[in-house]
């Protein structure tokens, strides 16, 4: 009798993408999140990059590829702030780790799983920033205005679910 | 050891990338502070290769963004051309009533434009530069520009808008560059307010606001107030408008200042075009960027004494070479108005005559005194004899 470890559900539910769209997407994500705050300002609360992560990650389920595909964005994102290089990085390697783990044990296509995961995700990766602004680089006076970061991930995952949608089409089973 | 590593492997690996990014944060923590290069050769790397990446799209973005938008326009402009030939045949008319009333201004608007000059021999050279992309983070407030130091931009440069200073650049690249706002959290300025004339450094907040903070409570400071640059910091030439007090505040951690918060007079949210100072233009501005403390340290007395020094014709314009100011004028007689008179020379000269005595540096501590007296004796019999 055959039993379906997390391994071979893994298996099962692995996508994998062509290295095109693996660079194109996160980096017509990370132009987006540049640029768009220059019409928009108030867009500058979305992290269209978070999304890119935490959407690989989930779906390669394997959490050392969602870590480099976390740190590797994030780096990208720091080098084109003025922040130190690392704080994205770090913030969204744990994050990529994270939805890659969760994405093994749990059902991801569902809408509403996407949503809560999204949520979650989006205020994990500010405690994380807060985290590092506060402890490992000692910034005095940084206040957490919890309300900002409630209304960042809600805005996330109204942008997340569309464009999960929209990803689903390129992703593939080998 | 083998199944150890195999199986946690996948905590491991993160492990092993956290910790390499904290050490490189810790790096760029601990580097000393550099105003010119804040960032070290491989970070500035990293951020070259970024930006590199990054601006050409943002460049074809903006320029396709513009053509769309003059395109969208010139149609909207054609659509209602007929219709508004007819009103325009109308308002020419009522225009040509108003051009007599408008004369008056346009004579106004030149002595206006006389005193934009006159503020414009400050910055001689500037340079247009475009917003072509953001940091996207609102933690970071950060711009890209499209000239870098192949436009002979650098680090450190004061950039502006007609509505005020925006910020300063904060790595150039060739072709691109970063500007980094004023309500950014590591940015700041030295400022003075125009009523009081208090002193005073600005600084970016976390969420984008520009406020004073270590600032004493004060009743003559009332939201309002206008905020020009003081030029102390070196970046920005004085007399900039920064923004006006928006509100006033105590500051809770540090007891008794106050904090003001401040609503800026260019509109950081929505930059287009911004102009870089590539140069200070007069020398004037230049001393008082060389040398603000000095300028701002000018006493009333001293400022007096400049005025009083210009009036007097007898005394040296420039105290390198006193014997060059006004070289061809005769020497003044004895009853000459606005100089303060010599003594004549004393017809039987003793030691007590003014210069008889001799110099102090020829004097010996300790000598006797028949030697001084025969050293002045000496000076004495020159002093004669020269006469």
């Amino acid at each position: 009798m055959a039993t379906y470890s997390y391994t071979s559900r893994r298996e099962l539910e692995e996508y994998h993408f062509s290295p095109l769209t693996a660079v194109l997407v996160p980096l017509a994500l990370l132009l987006l999140q540049a640029y768009l705050p220059k019409i928009f300002p108030r867009l500058m609360i979305l992290d269209l990059p978070l999304i890119a992560v935490i959407f690989f990650s989930v779906a390669r389920r394997s959490p050392i590829a969602g870590t480099l595909t976390g740190a590797l964005i994030g780096l990208f994102q720091d080098a084109l702030t003025g922040q130190p290089i690392g704080v994205n990085g770090i913030a969204k390697a744990v994050v990529g780790y994270a939805a890659s783990s969760i994405g093994v044990q749990v059902d991801v296509e569902n809408v509403i799983t996407r949503v809560l995961m999204n949520f979650t995700f989006s205020l994990l990766q500010s405690a994380l920033l807060i985290f590092i602004h506060r402890n490992l680089l000692g910034v005095h006076g940084y206040r957490v205005l919890w309300l900002h970061e409630l209304t960042r991930a809600a805005l996330n995952t109204a942008i997340a679910i569309p464009l999960f949608m929209l990803l689903d089409r390129v992703k593939h089973r080998d | 050891m083998e199944s150890f590593f195999s199986r946690f492997r996948n905590p491991l690996f993160l492990i092993a990338i956290l910790l390499a990014q904290t050490i490189a944060l810790a790096i760029q923590v601990q580097r000393p502070l550099d105003p010119g290069k804040p960032d070290g050769q491989e970070v500035r790397l990293l951020r070259l290769w970024a930006i590199a990446l990054i601006s050409p799209l943002e460049r074809l973005s903006t320029g396709t963004s513009h053509g769309l938008r003059v395109t969208w326009a010139n149609y909207l402009d054609l659509r209602g051309v007929r219709q508004q030939n007819k009103n325009l045949q109308k308002q020419l008319e009522m225009l040509r009533m108003e051009r007599a009333a408008l004369s008056e201004d346009a004579l106004q608007g030149q002595r206006l434009r006389s005193l934009l000059t006159l503020r414009q021999g400050y910055l001689s050279t500037t340079l247009i530069a475009q917003v072509i992309g953001t940091s996207g983070s609102d933690q970071s407030r950060l711009l890209t520009l499209d000239k870098g130091w192949h436009d002979g931009l650098k680090s450190d440069m004061a950039v502006i808008t007609p509505d005020g200073i925006v910020g300063m650049l904060r790595d150039v690249f060739p072709s691109t560059s970063q500007l980094l706002l004023i309500n950014d959290q590591t940015s700041g300025a030295g400022v003075i307010l125009q009523s009081t004339r208090t002193r005073a450094i600005l600084r970016g907040s976390l969420q984008g606001r520009i406020q004073i903070s270590n600032l004493m409570p004060d009743a003559r400071i009332k939201v309002g107030d206008v905020v020009l640059t003081s030029g102390g910091d070196q970046v920005f030439p004085r007399g900039l408008p920064v923004g006006t007090v928006e509100s006033i505040v105590a500051d809770p951690d540090h007891q008794p200042y106050t904090i003001l918060t401040l609503r800026s007079a260019a509109n950081l949210n929505q930059l287009e075009e911004v102009l870089v100072i590539t140069e200070v233009g007069s020398d004037r501005g230049v001393a008082a960027q060389k040398n603000p403390a000095a300028e701002a340290g000018a006493t009333p007395q001293a400022r007096g004494a400049e005025s009083n020094a210009a009036r007097l014709p007898g005394l040296s314009a420039d105290p390198a070479h006193p014997g060059d100011s006004l070289p061809d004028e005769p020497p003044p007689g004895e009853n000459s108005t606005g100089l303060v008179p010599k003594p004549k020379p004393a017809l039987h000269p003793d030691r007590f005559s003014p210069g008889a005595a001799a110099p102090a540096t020829a004097l010996k501590p300790g000598a006797p005194k028949n030697n001084a007296q025969q050293e002045m004796d000496g000076a004495q019999q020159d002093k004669n004899s020269a006469q």
